[in-house]
């Protein structure tokens, strides 16, 4: 498995070159619909959902950070609910609702999760920021169905959203400028407002 | 990421016909997992099937008292659900316990049942991994083996189990369902469904070639205090370095009158000791049934603080129990 003298492969990821019994890519007619918008694209299939929002649909609101799962800046809303789009294939969401941190205002009015954002100052660089926001507004939704989390005392029962319960809740998202009080301060501004 | 053809069956039976037909086929369902190994080609798939649209995402009561989990039911809709909140605590502790709430939305029952290691040499290409090339060697054991198992571990491999949520089926007694292209069904038992590394560490579960989960099927509730305790590097979205799942009943002066335990990051599969259950019940003593648990274990250079780790773990969950 070690990469060959010709390869010129990142450490662990060895040269992109073809074995000959490669299967030839395979482009498959796709349609997505983006923040209530409908679009036809035919893409390979290896196509992740982040790529095809960000290079072949262009919004770029949606972050690529690692690309493994591991720092949630690429978190949209699927069907309400928050996923990795890193780790989703475009292919499996056809007919899927998506909406990503461009569809969350209305018009010009912020979601609230954004304005809290604003007035909290949940950010410095704003990399991690539209994951955060969309991580935010799957988490309200979880919370308001009752679910519990690994920091709910009784997990019959129902939790109020502390500070712990928003920390918890919120870590499959990393921010890198440790942003993190304000980040809880705005979420727990927000989540208290009619979403 | 290599090229690969993506289906989507529209049935089970479709879904194994295919699985069966094609060399090199994998399914998808969450792909949290698959996906990610993948992206490093340490998964090569020729054919990818993409079985999401099935109808395998149900949770029903069983006519024994019990539950029959949907392949496909997602690992936060499953934590999420009444009767597992109320009557198998430990499964949702679990499932709580386990990665994020993003990755719980999309992982299934299933996948998280065939979940791969997270060792450091399975994931890189250019070092020896017998799981991922077999023959190639380990280079865990002489190498940096912090998350690696102590107990039930071989000369070929010393990978561990990184799921929670097997943890918790383990001490509930889990049976898994399947289906094959002929159209045959069986049910294997949670403990037989992980093996242990032996020479064939590439092999980690009892599924047959072409073999699809169906269910998951929980027995009916096993009154007790349900607990699942991980101790990991930090305070959430982390791999366990050991866990304990525990159903503990008590009975005269809060004495155990039984108990189920059934650890996790020990071993290749979710470690469990009958024996070690009933000697805690008969001694009250967690340090004795930690001695029966850990008599086999070996550590291998970095991850010998496990060996200790599981014992305080156990003690905490005992005391945890005692005072709940």
């Amino acid at each position: 498995m070690a990469a060959g003298a010709a390869s010129f492969g990142w450490p662990g990821h060895p040269s992109a070159a073809p074995a000959p019994d490669d299967p030839a890519p395979q482009m498959l007619p796709l349609r997505l619909t983006v923040n209530g918008r409908g679009h036809d694209l035919r893409l390979d299939s290896r196509t992740t959902l982040l790529d095809a929002l960000r290079e072949h649909i262009g919004l770029t609101g949606t972050k690529k950070g690692c690309d493994h799962g591991q720092c949630g800046a690429c978190t949209v809303l699927v069907e309400g609910r928050r996923i990795n789009s890193c780790l989703t294939l475009a292919a499996m969401h056809e007919g899927d609702a998506v909406t990503t941190v461009e569809g969350l205002a209305k018009g010009e009015a912020l979601h609230p999760i954004q304005a809290a954002f604003i007035a909290h100052d949940g950010f410095q660089c704003g990399y991690c920021t539209p994951g955060q926001i969309c991580s935010a507004v799957g988490m309200l939704a979880e919370a308001r169905a009752g679910w519990p989390s690994h920091v709910t005392a009784d997990i019959a029962g129902t939790a109020a959203l502390s500070d712990a319960e928003i920390r918890e809740r919120m870590s499959g998202n990393l921010c890198r400028c440790s942003a993190y009080p304000n980040i809880v301060a705005a979420i727990r501004d927000a989540a208290g407002s009619d979403l | 990421m290599k090229a690969f053809t993506y289906e989507r069956p529209d049935s089970v039976a479709a879904a194994a016909s295919l699985a069966a037909e094609r060399p090199n086929a994998r399914l998808i369902a969450g792909g949290t997992n698959l996906l990610d190994l993948m992206k490093l080609q340490i998964e090569t798939p020729t054919t990818l099937i993409d079985v999401n649209r099935l109808p395998l995402d149900q949770v029903a009561d069983t006519p024994e008292g019990g539950l029959r989990v949907g392949a496909l039911v997602r690992n936060a809709d499953l934590a999420a659900h009444p009767r597992v909140r109320k009557e198998y605590g430990v499964l949702a502790k679990a499932l709580l316990a386990g990665a994020s709430g993003q990755l719980r939305n999309k992982a299934t029952t299933a996948g998280n049942l065939l979940q791969r290691t997270r060792c450091y040499y399975f994931y890189d290409t250019s070092k020896p991994c017998n799981k991922r090339a077999p023959g190639s060697g380990c280079a865990a054991i002489g190498g940096y083996n912090r998350i690696m198992a102590v107990l039930g571990a071989s000369e070929s491999c010393i990978a561990t189990n990184p799921s929670d949520m097997n943890v918790a089926l383990r001490a509930l007694d889990a049976t898994v369902e399947t289906a094959d292209a002929g159209g045959g069904a069986r049910t294997i038992p949670i403990a037989a469904f992980h093996r242990l590394p032996g020479d064939t560490p590439e092999i980690e579960t009892a599924l047959r070639p072409g073999e699809i989960i169906t269910a998951v099927s929980l027995p009916k509730p096993v009154p007790g205090i349900h607990l699942y305790r991980k101790v990991r590097d930090r305070a959430s979205y982390a791999f366990a370095t050991v866990s304990v799942a525990a159903i503990v009943a008590k009975g005269d002066g809060g004495r155990p009158s039984a108990a189920r335990l059934a650890f996790g990051g020990l071993a290749h599969k979710p470690w469990r000791d009958e024996t070690a259950e009933r000697i805690l019940v008969e001694t009250g003593s967690a340090d004795a049934a930690a001695d029966r648990v850990l008599a086999g274990a070996r550590g291998y250079g970095s991850n010998d603080f496990k060996i200790p780790l599981a014992r305080r773990t156990l003690r905490a969950v005992m005391d945890e129990a005692a005072h709940a």
